[in-house]
């Protein structure tokens, strides 16, 4: 009869098989079938349409680095070198449209992979599986961990990356004509661009000696209520330097929103459109505006 | 610390240097209404520039002012609000509103010549 007719009697673990000797059989297993596995899991992340938005090459290439920095770090115990790597690609991916459950999908094929290989080799010796289980499930756990809060954090960084790009787009105070400043505003206004919004005209208005300010909301659908307070003291405000406020564009949501925090529309001066509050800006600074019959040369522009 | 009072033709000017005192405040107050009077004045020109603080007793006591003024038939202009200052004021609710206000010494000027 050969060794394996016999069953195994559940032994106790001898002294030196502790978690990390485990581990060292684990990891030397992952790597003997490396190559197996890793096309096992390639086509499992196929087969569960994940990474739709990359090349079967770029999945081979990609599942060959994280098969390799996974073992790495069952190996090691340190994770750095994994977390390096995962925002490293976080950045190259997130750009190409992957989502964070294709991510943590992946990882966790993987790691269903490696265990399930770990169950065919073991499943002789029940007690064994166990412990090897026992020293591969934290491991697992925490570089699925790894790997998810990786991307997670990237994803966070782009967003507040890209939240400060669209703040400093967002309000240019512009100087049309002598004494005459317009903020079209466009877009939704969060506290922070309510404040900076303010800021820039109050000091706008310092700067160009600015009698006449219009405020052009036609780009912005609503605001809750703190923001249309906000708004209405930044017109009483630039009435405190002397300027004129005329609000244009107001949507019928902003003006309800006017409404109901109980602004007492005789005393802010709004106009429909732009258009028409440029013209009356215009009037109140003294400004007439002729149009030329169209056979008339215009005269030319100043040197 | 008296508040320096200017008289340039019929307007004066009182061009305010530093932080006051809510008595200051008063003094600048009752000097401006007794010079009005005595000087047969059109205008007034209260001038904050100075000014990094308005708090409820400053804005009340130049409403005040503005309204005595008025009284000597007279018109009052504010000018110089600093921007940090002028939104302080309004979410404190101190908009000042019924008072006249410009940007500075010179639109101060231009305002009180149009008012005849």
């Amino acid at each position: 009869m050969s060794e394996s007719d016999y069953p195994k009697i559940p032994q106790r673990p001898s002294r030196d098989e502790t978690a990390s000797t485990l581990l060292s059989e684990l990891v030397a297993h992952l790597r003997e079938h490396r190559t197996d596995l890793r096309q096992e899991w390639a086509q499992r992340i196929t087969k569960a349409r994940l990474l739709t938005a990359m090349t079967e090459e770029e999945v081979f290439t990609e599942a060959t680095a994280v098969y390799d920095q996974y073992v790495e770090a069952l190996e090691t115990g340190t994770f750095e070198a994994l977390q390096a790597y995962a925002r490293n690609l976080s950045e190259r991916i997130i750009p190409r449209g992957v989502e964070t459950d294709e991510v943590v999908g992946i990882v966790l094929l993987l790691r269903d992979v490696l265990a399930r290989s770990l169950f065919a080799k073991y499943q002789h010796d029940f007690a064994k599986l166990n412990r090897i289980l026992d020293a591969y499930e934290p491991a697992a756990n925490r570089i699925a961990n790894t790997v998810a809060v990786g991307f997670v954090q990237e994803r966070e960084r782009i967003i507040r990356e890209q939240q400060e790009a669209i703040r400093e787009l967002s309000t240019p105070v512009l100087q049309v004509r002598e004494r005459l400043l317009i903020l079209p505003i466009i877009g939704a206004i969060d506290p922070h661009r309510a404040r900076q919004l303010t800021e820039q005209l109050l000091h706008g208005i310092r700067a160009t000696r600015g009698k006449v300010v219009v405020i052009d909301l036609t780009g912005v659908a609503a605001v809750d209520s703190s923001i249309a307070n906000h708004l209405v003291q930044t017109v009483e405000a630039s009435r405190l330097l002397g300027a004129t406020v005329i609000v244009t564009g107001l949507s019928p949501a902003i003006a309800q929103t006017l409404v109901n925090i109980g602004v007492d529309l005789g005393k802010m001066n709004t106009v429909g459109d732009l258009q028409g509050g440029i013209e009356q800006a215009e009037r109140l600074l003294g400004y007439k505006v002729v149009q030329f019959v169209h056979d008339e040369t215009p005269p030319a522009a100043p040197e | 610390m008296a508040v320096p009072i200017l008289k340039q033709g019929d307007v004066l000017i009182a061009s305010i240097q530093s932080a006051l005192t809510d008595v200051d405040l008063v003094e600048l107050r009752d000097a401006l209404v007794e010079k009005v009077s005595n000087y047969r004045t059109r205008g007034v020109i209260v001038d904050v520039t100075a000014l990094d603080v308005v708090d409820s007793f400053a804005s009340r006591t130049l409403r005040d002012l503005a309204h005595m003024i008025r009284l000597r038939g007279a018109k009052m202009v504010i000018v110089g609000f600093q921007p940090d200052v002028a939104f302080a004021m309004v979410q404190l609710g101190l908009t000042l509103e019924d008072i006249s206000t410009a940007l500075d010494l010179e639109e101060g000027l231009a305002f009180l010549g149009t008012q005849h």
